[in-house]
């Protein structure tokens, strides 16, 4: 997801010194933070029922939006839960169980035909929108029928329109329905039935069900791109101000009912958010008490670390979340002589994967990726097909394989990274020296972030062209879910010739078999088992070089009760967090 | 006089117009001619798996697909006339002169910049008042005593506020004064004048002075310059000869002759932070127009830019008019026609 892909904001460039002093202090194995993601006792940190206070966040960027339809980031859909009831939703709890899915607006998970084209859900009876108004199965499927007009909600992702038998369906403001809800592949025979039927088998739809598109909007109230300024609740908060791009502020709903929702339990009596502040002063601010919660998620900027972990009294307070996020090198099979598996798994033989982890900061940035899905992802198992003592690469084994490579001397390549990236860029140098050993010679070509995969890395003409056979990238999950994980990048098919991509050239028909395969099984713990064979596939035939599961330093003032991180969204949950300051 | 404001306001509005029609260019017949289609320059503005029609389909809707002369042509149209705009369920009209909407957001640019533009001219108003009296007096005192402790030291400080940057000051401000001290108003605050203007200046102490020490100090060491000059020129002595107090002497002869070309410059530095004290709303995270503009370039929000660029040019153009009409009062040689 989009959430942790800006974690280098423009505006950090301050404290050279203390950024040094992190990273010396890191890369000498210093202390590091206290709790995890499932670390402490239960998992839950300063844990509470009290209530009222006003808990205050801070956004050092913008949101995309705050309409349900129209929003893709991380924070973004753990916040939605606060003023939004999507159909299902992930569990608000700590560690792997914030990783399930438990019905929301929906009386259970959806019903499946056996074929997975076909999912069935039953709303609770008695949730109102803020003004009073029933919610009906209707406002769930206008909801997600105007999430499919991407001229007018380009922000949010687009698995409805992939998934759904739309018909040519667009936008529910090209629909000829006096209701507007024209579209036939979303069912709504009573008030509280609504039947999804998709184009294709997709047997992870509940993980659809929980995106914020599903969270009902009232036709009445609906004006477009500007419902953003005034998005109905059916959540625990209602918006009461909302400057766009600079705060707003949310009280209690007093039309939400505890006794239809068996998933929240609303602490704060008010919520404040701040939009667009300086990265540096939002963990100032959150250190001197000024401010409760980094809405991000993405953790302690690199100025800022040292003063978290150099005192004791601060580290007692910060959290080391594990991210759905993979840094990566991938290993492009257009290229000669990276066409030939073996000259592919030199490089991986070759490869320092302790210095590849310096260039993400250490420990503190994210621990030795040896395959492709995070830990973090339920299922997801760790295997080193290219294992090496303390990973510092085995240049016998690489000398080896290029020997059956028939590049016996090593060969030349490029390897190209997004230029305003310092980490990726010290990842490219330290591949650069570390393949250097084996006689595999690379040729850094830096290209701008905006377009890199427009009209550069992803576009697979201009790749070729330019000789790049490694490409440095990364990649989170929408979702922690294989699926959500996998899809895009190993899946030949999304491919597209004109650029764009983010499959950066595993091109393996085996490989996407086994995906369509996932896609009708519908059992759980047989789908995860496919992942995990995708993930093996990709490693044996060393289409990527894996270098580090992300990691973000999370700071947890003292005020602030029931704080955990959950696997769902790999920060702090929000929709648990209290205060104590009233 | 009159004929003279004339004048220069139709030369301006010539100057807008070219200034705007180059940032015309450089989003969009730059790339053109580096072979982005209007497709890719659409696929900024569409999500991240949005598909090849959806981004045609924007690329539509935001008139890319239409030659550039036509895309400009609708520009100015909606500057002299307004201009309709769709958000989805209904149409809404944007009234002359309307700057467009933005390309991301979708909200239109003008309130945006109506509602973001108090903000910096309180700063900016602020900061150059203070930077002015200390700037100039400092430079008249260091002038006068030269060589002396005071003029040392001031230089000194002078030179340190010239190379630290803002945002090394500002947070470095920050953390003392409003983190530790806790005498000044942390970092986001701003409170409307018109609603407390107490308020209103404490907020923004602490970006005045950072503002205001970074101006000051240039201001001081161009004043002392200057002042230095004048003050050997033969009026003065004629000045002293006449029997003129000292203090007549320094501020109606001395002052008022090296203030030309300080005046100059106030013109300019101000009608820049008019535009946008980018660096100081930055660190402070005021919402002002600089905020706005390092938000819309890193989004490449066109429409913003524009935005952006005709305010700012405006101020640098008044600013620049007003210093202009000003130096007939301060120097009684120069003349209008």
């Amino acid at each position: 997801m989009k959430g942790q892909d800006n974690e280098m904001g423009t505006n950090r460039r301050v404290a050279v010194l203390a950024t040094l002093a992190v990273l010396i202090l890191v890369g000498c194995g210093g202390p590091g933070p206290a709790g995890a993601n499932s670390g402490t006792s239960g998992g839950i940190h300063n844990p509470s029922d009290g209530r009222g206070g006003t808990l205050r966040y801070a956004n050092s960027g913008d949101w995309d939006s705050l309409d349900p339809a129209d929003t893709y980031y991380a924070y973004s859909w753990n916040f939605a839960r606060l003023y939004g009831r999507s159909l299902v939703m992930f569990k608000s709890a700590p560690g792997a169980q914030g990783a399930t899915l438990v019905p929301d607006l929906a009386e259970s998970l959806g019903r499946s035909s056996n074929d997975a084209k076909t999912w069935t859900y039953t709303l609770r009876p008695g949730v109102r929108f803020e003004d009073g108004t029933p919610v009906t199965s209707r406002d769930v499927k206008y909801a997600v029928e105007r999430s499919l007009d991407k001229a007018t909600f380009p922000n949010g992702p687009t698995y409805f329109n992939d998934v759904l038998d739309l018909h040519g369906y667009t936008s529910p403001y090209a629909d000829p329905d006096p209701d507007k809800l024209g579209l036939r592949a979303i069912e709504t025979p009573d008030d509280r039935t609504i039947v999804f039927h998709l184009r294709k088998a997709f047997s992870g739809f509940d993980y659809l069900a929980q995106t914020p598109a599903t969270m009902p909007v009232p036709r009445a109230k609906d004006t477009g791109s500007k419902y953003k300024e005034h998005v109905v609740s059916t959540g625990p908060y209602l918006f009461q101000t909302n400057e766009l791009a600079k705060r707003f502020t949310m009280v209690r709903n007093p039309q939400w009912d505890a006794a239809t929702d068996p998933n929240r339990r609303p602490l704060p009596d008010g919520i404040t958010v701040d939009l667009n502040v300086n990265a540096d002063d939002v963990d100032n601010r959150l250190l001197s008490g000024d401010l409760d919660v980094s809405i991000e998620g993405s953790g302690v900027g690199p100025s800022a670390q040292g003063r978290v972990l150099g005192y004791q009294a601060r580290r007692a307070n910060t959290d080391s979340a594990s991210v759905a996020r993979l840094w990566f090198t991938a290993l492009n099979s257009d290229v000669a002589p990276l066409n030939n598996v073996h000259c592919r798994k030199a490089v991986l033989y070759a490869t320092d994967r302790a210095g590849y982890q310096r260039a993400y900061g250490g420990p503190t940035g994210g621990e030795i990726a040896t395959n492709m899905l995070p830990p973090v992802i339920p299922g997801a198992q760790r295997f080193d097909l290219y294992p090496s003592p303390k990973h510092l690469g085995d240049i016998a084994k690489a000398k080896d394989e290029l020997v059956q490579c028939g590049a016996p001397g090593g060969f030349a390549t490029s390897i190209s990274y997004r230029a305003e990236r310092p980490k990726e860029k010290a990842t490219a140098e330290a591949l650069q020296q570390s393949l250097a050993r084996a006689g595999i010679n690379l040729e850094i070509k830096p290209y701008p972030l905006a377009d890199y995969l427009r009209l550069y890395a992803g576009k697979p003409d201009f790749a070729k062209a330019n000789n790049l056979g490694l490409i440095v990238y990364g990649w989170g999950a929408d979702w922690p879910d294989g699926y959500g994980f996998l899809s895009q990048i190993v899946d030949s098919r999304v491919i597209r010739p004109t650029g764009g991509n983010s499959n950066l050239g595993i091109r393996d028909p085996a490989i996407d078999q086994m995906l369509d395969q996932a896609l009708v099984t519908t059992d759980a713990v047989a789908r995860q088992q496919i992942w995990v064979n995708i993930d093996r596939k990709v490693m044996e035939d060393a289409f990527a070089l894996p270098g580090v599961w992300a990691k973000g330093l999370l700071y947890r003032p003292p005020n602030l009760t029931n704080v955990f991180i959950s696997d769902g969204f790999q920060m702090y949950d929000y929709l648990a967090l209290g205060t104590t300051r009233r | 006089m009159g004929i003279y404001i004339v004048r220069r306001m139709i030369a301006a509005v010539w100057l807008l117009l070219i200034v705007t029609a180059a940032t015309f260019v450089v989003f969009f017949l730059v790339p053109r001619l580096a072979g982005a289609t209007p497709d890719d320059l659409a696929s900024r503005y569409a999500g991240r798996t949005a598909s090849p029609e959806v981004i045609h389909q924007i690329a539509i809707k935001l008139g890319f697909t239409d030659p550039i002369w036509v895309q400009y042509g609708r520009f100015v149209k909606g500057l002299v006339l307004g201009a309709d705009y769709s958000t989805g369920p209904t149409t809404v009209h944007c009234p002359a002169p309307c700057l467009g909407y933005s390309f991301l957001t979708q909200n239109p640019v003008l309130p945006d910049l109506l509602d973001r533009l108090p903000v910096t001219m309180s700063l900016a108003a602020g900061g150059a008042l203070i930077w002015l009296l200390a700037g100039v007096s400092t430079g008249v005192i260091s002038a006068l005593h030269r060589g002396s402790v005071f003029d040392r030291a001031a230089m000194g400080v002078a030179l340190a506020g010239v190379s630290l940057p803002i945002f090394f000051t500002g947070l470095l401000a920050l953390s003392v004064f409003s983190y530790w001290l806790g005498i000044t108003a942390p970092g986001g605050s701003y409170t409307p004048i018109n609603e407390n203007p107490l308020h209103w200046a404490y907020d923004l102490l602490l970006p005045w002075i950072t503002l205001a020490f970074l101006y000051a100090a240039g201001y001081a060491r161009l004043t002392r310059a200057g002042m230095l000059d004048t003050m050997g020129e033969d009026f003065i002595r004629t000045a002293r000869a006449k029997g003129l107090p000292e203090r007549t002497v320094v501020l109606r002869h001395g002052l008022r002759a090296a203030l030309t070309p300080i005046l100059t410059i106030f013109g300019i530095d101000l009608g820049l932070l008019l535009g946008g004290a980018i660096l100081t709303e930055s660190t402070y995270s005021l919402p002002g127009i600089g905020k706005y503009s390092v938000d819309a370039v890193v989004n490449n929000d066109l429409p913003k830019v524009l935005g952006v660029v005709l305010v700012g040019s405006m101020f640098i153009i008044v600013a620049n008019l007003v210093v202009d009409l000003l130096y007939a009062v301060v120097d009684p040689r120069v003349r209008y026609q």
